[in-house]
């Protein structure tokens, strides 16, 4: 094989000047245990979760701590804001997050109806500013509107995270027209955040030229989490790479593979 | 006298510090992140700050989540 054919490099994903060879994000909830967790984590090859903040159970300090089975020093935590619905509980929220970790690296979702999950935008606007003018780096769970996830990054927001479908639904991207029309025009990394299923929505995520995806349930809730998270390692390269190499021309009719001259 | 740890009354002696407190509860100060009187509390500060009646308190740590 030439040099040529295999020298083809990635860049790294890049968010907040932080760079990730891996573009995939997991989720540590719903896991059977921490255990669990931490070997689909080994085998999703992420390098970065979502992680809640949640009170000590005073009654039970013994209760297993996540820190003990993913160390924060070798995979990156990412904070998130389940659970708030106004911009002041995100604040207040990420700041114990912050002084419990040291991150500025933060997750924002500010949820609405619990029936469906979707992002109160209004919201999130309010919440992303209070937290960029408090220091953080926010990443955000939106909506896929263009027009919103635009307003998002004009903010300063780090990372733009449209929902394929609803949390935890499993449905796979809904509407990648938007998801599409949102990686044109955005120049922070896009994320799809919510709604994979299995491991060819996240290859498809990836060849909308998307630069990441993030995922809990699809992983979680299979019947074998851990080979789960090694196809999705697996399906987020290969959409990578695809969208890197540029895929051939749709045609209405067939072409064939060999050629037809010197048919005897 | 009588704070509030995490939503509860909870009973707490005198000249308390938040230090003692988690030490009194087994909770392993450097896996938690303390709010009082809705002010984080510097980890540094553990050793210093007296607990007052009436405070407030939210002990937190990281748990799983999407």
């Amino acid at each position: 094989m030439t040099e040529e054919l295999v020298s083809i490099k990635d860049q790294p994903l890049v968010i907040a000047g932080r760079e990730f060879a891996s573009r995939l994000i997991i989720g540590t909830g719903k896991y059977k245990d921490y255990a669990q967790n931490a070997a689909a984590l080994a085998a999703s090859g992420a390098q970065m979760v979502t992680v809640a903040m949640r009170r000590v159970n005073v009654m039970n300090p013994d209760e297993p701590m996540l820190v003990d089975f993913i160390d924060p020093k070798k995979t990156v935590y990412l904070p998130n804001t389940a659970g708030c619905f106004t911009g002041e509980d995100a604040v207040r929220t990420l700041r114990l997050a912050r002084e419990a970790g040291g991150w500025s690296l933060v997750k924002l979702e500010v949820l609405s109806d619990p029936k469906h999950l979707y992002p109160d935008m209004e919201e999130t606007l309010r919440a992303a500013k209070m937290l960029i003018d408090d220091g953080f780096d926010v990443m955000v769970y939106c909506s896929d509107d263009p027009v919103f996830a635009k307003k998002l990054e004009d903010l300063g927001c780090v990372a733009i995270m449209p929902l394929g479908a609803p949390i935890g639904s499993g449905l796979g991207l809904q509407n990648k027209v938007n998801i599409r029309l949102i990686v044109e025009q955005t120049s922070v990394p896009v994320i799809v955040d919510a709604g994979v299923g299995t491991a060819s929505d996240a290859t498809e995520a990836m060849e909308l030229g998307c630069d990441g995806v993030l995922m809990n349930t699809a992983i979680a809730e299979a019947d074998d989490p851990v080979r789960m998270a090694r196809a999705m390692k697996h399906a987020v390269i290969a959409g990578r790479e695809a969208y890197l190499a540029g895929r051939m021309a749709k045609k209405r009719y067939a072409d064939p593979s060999s050629p037809l001259a010197g048919l005897i | 006298m009588k704070i509030t740890l995490n939503g509860e009354p909870h009973e707490v002696e005198e000249n308390s510090t938040i230090a003692a407190l988690l030490h009194g509860l087994n909770i392993p100060l450097a896996k938690v992140a303390v709010e009082r009187n809705l002010a984080i509390v510097p980890r540094s500060t553990f050793e210093a700050v007296m607990l007052e009646d009436g405070d407030r308190l939210e002990i937190v740590r990281f748990i799983g989540g999407g």
